[in-house]
């Protein structure tokens, strides 16, 4: 009896539709969210990741009435994020049925923000995001930078500390995306995933770069990670998440089939 | 035609309840209310719960719960859910310590003062999919033994009277996870984030005649 790993989809979402990009830029059309997040379930994902990446006010009430709607279909956990700013904005992603809400750049902004809200709403449905670039370090040990605004604006923030800082706030659950890995297929940074998990005691979820199944393999097995996030290789095909089960469960890892 | 209560005492996320529990019960009356008549009035009683126990128990005397609570107790089918679950019994470690309903005997406490927990490196919160050892309770019907449930919580329940136990799970220490007496079911895990079998749960609680 032992608790099993995660495999979660994120739906990447601009103006309604599911878009998954490289490197955070690149734009491919992969969907309507809804049929997507439908399909998912209905394969046995564990949980469903849906970013917003609309830019415009506009656009973040679709975003809401869509968030409603799977949420009304799909039981399974759903995390929410992108553009979350405010607690208020935490309360109504949770009333629309987001089970958890993920916060990326507003934490860097205000911290404070991370302890209002776990204290407010319990850790448990808090996920802080941490898009994380490997950057040149003086004594060449390896060293990672928080980026935030779609990976466009450096913060100077190293991101094993921030980690650290993220759990001690009250973060449930850290979402770690490697920036340089983003759509490249190349497979998670592992050495990434390894450091933050030898640092937090709270669940980490490995994000970017997913190309292969045996990617998901390697971030439970050598990332350490409690759950493996990818969009591309679901949202195109190229596998389902029964062979993405599979593929854990052959290689040892405990799932839920 | 049935009526759900959804108790609402203002904690959040209590909608993925009420949609779990219309899409397992389509032409019953599901109402998200905190209104003591409206429950009192309603067939069966649904009593979620999230986030920190301290808040929850403040809100749930606010709101007059306990005292709905007290009067439903033997009356209808009950199923509460995590927080609600915790909230049934005598005392929980959250919260610098918190009072709790005293419905049920026994203890809610921190996975972390166990080194069972703490020493493995197992992660806080015990969130995600585990297995649930059943005992044999009509909610269970249908769904096999040790199937997965969805999981998220810091503290564990500690029961007292261990003929009351229906469900236990392993993390690190053995948790009692599923809770039954008369009328009343209480689940640790999420049964309306489960899936196929937490609804399959969910529908065996709306058509379950004591």
């Amino acid at each position: 009896m032992a608790l099993a790993k995660r495999i979660i989809p994120c739906l990447d979402v601009e103006n309604g539709r599911v878009v998954k990009g490289v490197n955070f830029v690149g734009i491919r059309d992969a969907g309507c969210p809804v049929e997507i997040a439908r399909r998912y379930n209905h394969e046995g994902a564990d949980e469903i990741t849906f970013l917003d990446i609309t830019a415009t006010h506009e656009a973040r009430d679709t975003t809401y009435k869509t968030v409603e709607t799977i949420a009304g279909e799909v039981f399974i956990p759903l995390t929410v994020g992108g553009g979350v700013r405010t607690v208020d904005d935490i309360r109504r992603l949770l009333n629309c049925g987001a089970d958890k809400v993920s916060i990326n750049s507003a934490a860097i902004k205000t911290p404070d923000l991370v302890d209002n809200a776990s204290a407010k709403y319990g850790a448990q449905c808090i996920v802080v995001a941490i898009d994380a670039k490997r950057v040149a370090s003086p004594d060449g040990q390896l060293k990672w930078e928080i980026f935030t605004h779609g990976g466009r604006k450096a913060t100077g923030i190293d991101a094993l500390w921030w980690a650290e800082q993220m759990a001690a706030r009250g973060a449930g659950e850290l979402l770690v995306t490697s920036m340089d890995r983003d759509g490249t297929r190349d497979g998670f940074d592992l050495p990434l995933m390894k450091a933050i998990n030898s640092r937090v005691n709270v669940p980490t979820i490995a994000s970017g770069g997913v190309g292969n199944l045996q990617h998901l393999v390697d971030g439970v097995l050598e990332g350490g990670s409690d759950a493996v996030l990818a969009a591309s290789i679901f949202h195109f095909g190229d596998y389902r998440i029964a062979d993405a089960k599979r593929a854990l469960s052959d290689a040892g890892i405990e799932v839920r089939l | 035609m049935q009526r759900i209560a959804v108790i609402d005492y203002g904690m959040g996320n209590l909608h993925s309840a009420a949609k779990a529990l219309s899409a397992v019960a389509p032409k019953d009356e599901i109402v998200v209310t905190d209104d003591s008549a409206l429950i009192s009035s309603a067939d069966r009683i649904v009593f979620p719960g999230v986030g920190a126990i301290g808040d929850c128990m403040a809100a749930i005397k606010h709101h007059g719960v306990d005292e709905i609570l007290r009067a439903e107790w033997t009356a209808k089918p009950i199923l509460a859910i995590c927080v609600g679950m915790q909230a049934l019994f005598d005392h929980s470690d959250e919260s610098g310590g918190v009072d709790c309903l005293g419905l049920l005997g026994g203890s809610v406490n921190y996975f972390n003062r166990f080194p069972s927990v703490s020493d493995a490196g197992l992660k806080v919160p015990h969130m995600g999919w585990n297995q649930v050892k059943q005992i044999a309770h009509p909610l269970w019907d249908g769904i096999d033994d040790e199937s997965r449930f969805y999981f998220v919580h810091s503290y564990f329940v500690q029961a007292q009277d261990k003929n009351l136990v229906v469900g236990q799970t392993e993390y690190g220490e053995r948790c009692d996870v599923a809770v039954a007496t008369g009328n009343v079911f209480a689940a640790q895990f999420h049964p309306e984030k489960s899936g196929r079998d937490g609804l399959k749960l969910l529908s065996n609680f709306v058509n379950w005649s004591i």
